[in-house]
């Protein structure tokens, strides 16, 4: 599909047209604290709940006495598997058919630390919380497997379906002139939002709300449809806003299970908010990864072949893939290569998806070895990655769509001044700081599945736009009232964007970097056909001032509507409503092919990732590109490391609104800080406990660790990719970074760091 | 959360009378109290709320030294020019501790009376065994999670470092702190953990500290404060180090030099043996790094926090280099 030519003339580029650099419409209310997030709703005669957690790991529950929990003011309920309401087995998100066993949210087996074993229920939260700390639990408990570092750990399974190969990447290797291999490792990182997870749950008769954080409002309505065998209609999601979710917030949880049961239990509107320290097991971060690279080049550092092996923890009861092979397999031409990968089942929460999940430590793998093999045969890093640079996707042997790589490395080498690096290790120093330059590039797949979208006109001008798509602040509220405003003709003002309720239209999941480019095309395609309705009404009808001008078509500009024929003579859209008689147009459109427009199937769209088309379907391969270029300062005698400078040159194709794409690649940027520098869950091996489950002690960036970020758009519009020429933006800029810093690391000090975090004893 | 009672206390007498009665506590910035009735650490019966007590917040620098007030927020004193004058070290180590919110809430008194940061002694839920705690029951640091833990004034009951900033500067000067009447030196206020590490301080049942202060020196004037971590704000010391020193006239002949150690350590800890081997001796590298050495000596790794025994030599040898540069 091409860019459809709406013969709007675009304005300054600070102005609310596609393109512009609006600032995020939704900033006053968050700012001035009246934008109302879902859990700071307050229906009448709402309880709390309190979640109780499992102190062991791995063993199960034997007795559990609630008496003197029950015995305490206000305590309304204290569930426990015994007396839970039962509930069904939910289809999942990929939309796999649920097996015919009652879900259980609260568990009698314990297979990790943390795991929800009971609840109670009271009037106040802090009467639950008192209460739930009565409550005796007796367990039966076996040693626990708390890392895929324990030999105990045992034969991890081989995933298949991850194993990608080409040429014969072992026989390459063993005759390749330079060899080298080595581990990489990143442990448990955690998505830690500042805005807690939790919901309010409230039952009228059988019709469910659910006001709740949510990356994904028709995905989570069905589970909670499922789970209590009621119509999907019946199911209310409500998600105005999002204070960060990073791929915490898409899926349904079993507290959230625990609280909709509670509820319908007591006929009460329960409020049940997790905790700081249960955000780091109530639902599952980036699980610990390890990856072996070997890779053998000509003694000019061109590769001849990849061999990786990988692994990723995953829980003892369910299988979790972090896609260690992700960028191993498309970031460098070379004829030999084979990825396999393996999960190792620990006692631990299901890890789940954090920002750029499979690409993320993939990169750092990767990213690294190149760096290592450079300094091997003696060639700058970012020349090496030139010499091996990638024409074609070498595991699809597809074209790309677009790939502004090389774009990439060089704009982002001259705005950094990668010329001045002096080549050799621990070379560069500034009284006790070593210095060094690393380089790395990253990518991030575009994922697409079909958007839907409604459009209105409203009798006052006023254009709405409508979804059940999210903003959890990367700026859909304002790039849609910009594609919106773009498509009609009218000033970005007066178009009011609605997101966040399963009531609306439905979308896909904001995850995957996919929501921006396919919820533009649908609100693009709506709009569209908003403004030709109106238009042919003022064509058409007989009280319309332009009906004498027998017009064939009409323009619309800055919200003003006039003809070829009269170019001096333009009415408002508002006049043209009211003269015609119309309160309203409205167009509900979709971007679904011919063969997915059934019931059934629009449906399963929006509310499983089954349609999702991977970033190879078609002709192209299609992926967003990214390089950091980084300066750390480390000091000599104390082993901190600063990251003094950076440079990040990003191919994310067209951008919507690039100061909001920019706040995203920066966003992720910082999050990549934190991971090469900070981020580590420390998991007590005798018990399996995440130890440092607070913010005091799982670090991330403040603003003192950050430098000023550079960020350069090279990209160009790719409308193979998406149909407004967009590309993913939001998990792309985290993707590399680790890597970039610590390459800069082993530049200053000579010290190679393949375990992350880079903490300060892994260099004095 | 358990119910407890609120009094509002409206003189120091009164508030002393109330504290004296079990299972009390008394709350100022809340810091953390708060934080620790949240973790199931602290469940007092009576809380006494001392922040309206009138006059407890003053802060005065004269010739023989600094008074500071126990209600003192703990932004208040960093920003003082006073004291930056007079004790820069303490200034600084008040700047670099905690965040800007908890600054501006936490006061002097309970800056020093904070808890550890042990995570097994914040889980009380999830680990039954702390000596701290529980006397008796057990550590489970000792094989456990231990990058954050001492290396220094550290037994086989308790490895738990003392996490605050300030109190290794006022070791470093001779601080005092005052119950009330009763006056005590800060590096007796203060206890090892041996056999009893439930008891951190030298405080009897009944009083509260209304003040400290600092004697002024030659080697407080010309003092810093040192604090390496790997984050760069609200992060506890890996290692750091106040260090203060007055030359002869000569300028390079160490008179007096202080070191106090944070991080490192069970208790605010005092580095005499290094002081000891500085004094009358040139200020040169050489010295000044085989002096540091001294600064680990009996220093007792347990795993994660074996690092810290080649850190702390090296926080304390920048930091003399660096107020070396000041005297």
């Amino acid at each position: 599909m091409t860019i459809v030519d709406t013969k709007i003339k675009h304005g300054d580029a600070s102005d609310g047209l596609l393109g512009g650099r609006l600032a995020r419409i939704d900033g006053p209310a968050k700012i001035t604290g009246a934008a109302d997030y879902a859990m700071e709703h307050s229906p009448e005669g709402m309880v709390y709940a309190v979640i109780i957690d499992s102190t062991i790991a791995s063993g199960r529950v034997v007795a559990i006495d609630t008496s003197a929990a029950e015995a305490y003011p206000g305590v309304l309920l204290v569930l426990t598997p015994d007396n839970a309401l039962p509930i069904k087995t939910a289809t999942d998100w990929t939309g796999a058919p649920p097996p015919e066993v009652p879900y259980e949210p609260l568990a009698r087996e314990i297979t990790f630390a943390g795991q929800h074993i009971a609840a109670v229920i009271a009037e106040t939260f802090e009467q639950a919380t008192a209460a739930a700390a009565l409550v005796k639990v007796t367990y039966e408990e076996s040693a626990p497997i708390s890392s895929f570092d324990d030999p105990r750990s045992g034969e991890a399974f081989p995933i298949d379906m991850m194993t990608k190969e080409w040429g014969d990447a072992d026989a390459a290797l063993a005759i390749a002139p330079v060899r080298i291999e080595q581990e990489y490792k990143t442990p448990r990182e955690y998505n830690v939002p500042i805005e807690p997870h939790g919901l309010i749950a409230h039952w009228e008769g059988d019709m469910l709300t659910l006001w709740e954080p949510s990356q994904w409002i028709d995905g989570m309505s069905r589970t909670y449809a499922e789970w209590f065998s009621i119509p999907f209609e019946n199911v209310r999601m409500l998600s105005p806003y999002i204070g960060g979710g990073f791929g915490s917030k898409a899926l349904p949880t079993r507290y959230g299970a625990v609280a909709a049961i509670a509820a319908k239990m007591l006929d009460r509107p329960v409020k049940l908010a997790i905790t700081r320290p249960q955000t780091f097991t109530a639902f599952g971060g980036r699980p610990a990864t390890r990856q072996t690279i070997a890779l053998g080049a000509t003694r000019e550092g061109k590769l001849l072949s990849i061999v990786h092996r990988s692994a990723n923890e995953t829980s003892m009861d369910d299988v979790a893939i972090e896609p260690l092979g992700s960028v191993t397999s498309i970031m460098y031409a070379v004829p030999n290569f084979s990825s396999r990968q393996n999960i190792v089942p620990v006692n631990t929460v299901k890890p789940g998806a954090l920002r750029a999940p499979g690409e993320n430590p993939s990169a750092f793998g990767i990213e690294c070895a190149i760096d290592e093999l450079a300094y091997e045969v003696g060639i700058d890093p970012l020349d090496i990655r030139l010499l091996n640079y990638a024409e074609e996707d070498p595991h699809a042997k597809k074209p790309w769509s677009t790939r502004r790589l090389r774009e990439a490395y060089a704009a982002g080498a001259e705005a950094f001044g990668w010329a001045k690096r002096s080549p050799s290790v621990r070379s560069m120093r500034e009284g006790k700081q070593l210095i060094g330059y690393g380089v790395a590039a990253g990518t991030y797949p575009v994922r697409r599945t079909p958007g839907e979208a409604m459009v209105r006109i409203l009798s006052n001008g006023t254009i709405e736009v409508a979804s059940s798509g999210i903003d959890m602040g990367q700026g859909t509220y304002t790039i849609l009232a910009q594609t919106a405003a773009e498509a009609i003709g009218v000033p970005v003002e007066t178009v009011v964007v609605k997101l966040g309720d399963s009531s609306l239209p439905r979308a896909p999941v904001a995850g995957g970097s996919q929501l921006a480019n396919l919820m533009t095309g649908a609100v693009h395609v709506a709009a569209l056909a908003a403004r030709d309705e109106l238009i042919g009404l003022a064509i058409n009808d007989q009280n319309s001032p332009f009906r004498d001008l027998q017009a064939n078509t009409l323009t619309i500009e800055g919200g003003q509507m006039s003809s070829p024929r009269d170019a001096g003579s333009s009415v408002a859209i508002a006049e043209v409503m009211r003269r015609t008689g119309r309160d309203r147009i409205e167009a509900l459109r979709n971007t679904l092919p011919e063969n997915l427009r059934n019931k059934d199937d629009h449906f399963r769209n929006f509310t499983t990732i089954s349609t999702m088309l991977s970033p190879t379907e078609g002709d192209y391969s299609m992926h967003s590109w990214c390089v950091h270029f980084v300066e750390v300062r480390v000091d000599v005698d104390f082993g901190t490391v600063r990251v003094s400078r950076m440079v990040s040159a990003l191919d994310s194709g067209r951008l919507y609104n690039p100061k909001l794409a920019e706040s995203q690649w920066k966003g992720g940027i910082i999050m990549g800080i934190g991971q090469a520098l900070l981020e580590e869950g420390l998991v007590d091996q005798r018990n399996g406990h995440v130890m440092n489950n607070n913010l005091g002690d799982y670090l991330v960036p403040t603003n003192a660790d950050i430098p000023d970020l550079k960020v350069i758009s090279v990209g160009i519009p790719d409308t193979n990719a998406s149909i407004l020429g967009g590309k993913a933006v939001g998990e792309l800029a985290i993707v590399g970074v680790a890597p970039a810093i610590a390459n800069a690391v082993y530049h200053a000090t000579g010290i190679r760091v393949r375990d992350l975090p880079i903490t300060l004893e892994k260099l004095i | 959360m358990r119910d407890f009672s609120y009094l509002r206390a409206s003189s120091v007498d009164e508030a002393l009378s109330a504290a004296s009665m079990p299972a009390t506590m008394l709350l100022a910035g809340g810091t953390t109290l708060l934080d620790l009735a949240k973790c199931g650490v602290n469940a007092p019966e009576r809380v006494v709320d001392i922040t309206h007590l009138k006059g407890l917040d003053a802060i005065r620098v004269d010739a023989k030294g600094a008074f500071i007030g126990a209600l003192a927020k703990m932004s208040r004193v960093a920003a003082d020019p006073a004291i930056l004058a007079e004790f820069p070290a303490v200034s600084e180590a008040l700047w670099q501790a905690a965040s800007a919110q908890i600054r501006n809430m936490a006061t002097i008194g309970g800056n020093l009376l904070q808890r550890t940061r042990c995570a097994y002694f914040r889980d009380p839920a999830s680990f039954p065994a702390c000596n701290k705690r529980v006397p008796g029951s057990g550590c489970s640091a000792m094989e456990g999670v231990n990058r954050g833990h001492a290396v220094l004034g550290t037994s086989d009951a308790c490895i738990a470092t003392y996490p605050g900033d300030l109190a290794a500067a006022l070791v470093a000067f001779d601080a005092v702190v005052h119950l009330g009447e009763r006056k005590v030196p800060i590096d007796d206020f203060f206890l090892l953990p041996g056999t009893t590490p439930h008891k951190e301080h030298a405080m009897h049942p009944g009083e509260m500290i209304t003040a400290i202060t600092i004697p002024a020196s030659a080697a407080a004037r010309h003092s810093t404060y040192l604090k390496v971590r790997d984050r760069q704000s609200y992060e506890f010391a890996a290692a750091s180090a106040a260090v203060g020193i007055e030359f002869e006239a000569d300028h390079e002949t160490i008179r007096d030099i202080r070191i106090g150690l944070g991080g490192v350590a069970t208790k605010p800890w005092r580095a005499r043996t290094v002081e000891d081997a500085l004094r009358g001796k040139v200020l040169e590298p050489d010295t000044i790094k085989s002096a540091s050495r001294l600064a680990v000596e009996g220093a007792i790794a347990h795993g994660g926090n074996h690092y810290k025994i080649e850190l702390a030599p090296r926080v304390v040898e920048r930091a003399i280099l660096k107020s070396g540069a000041l005297a």
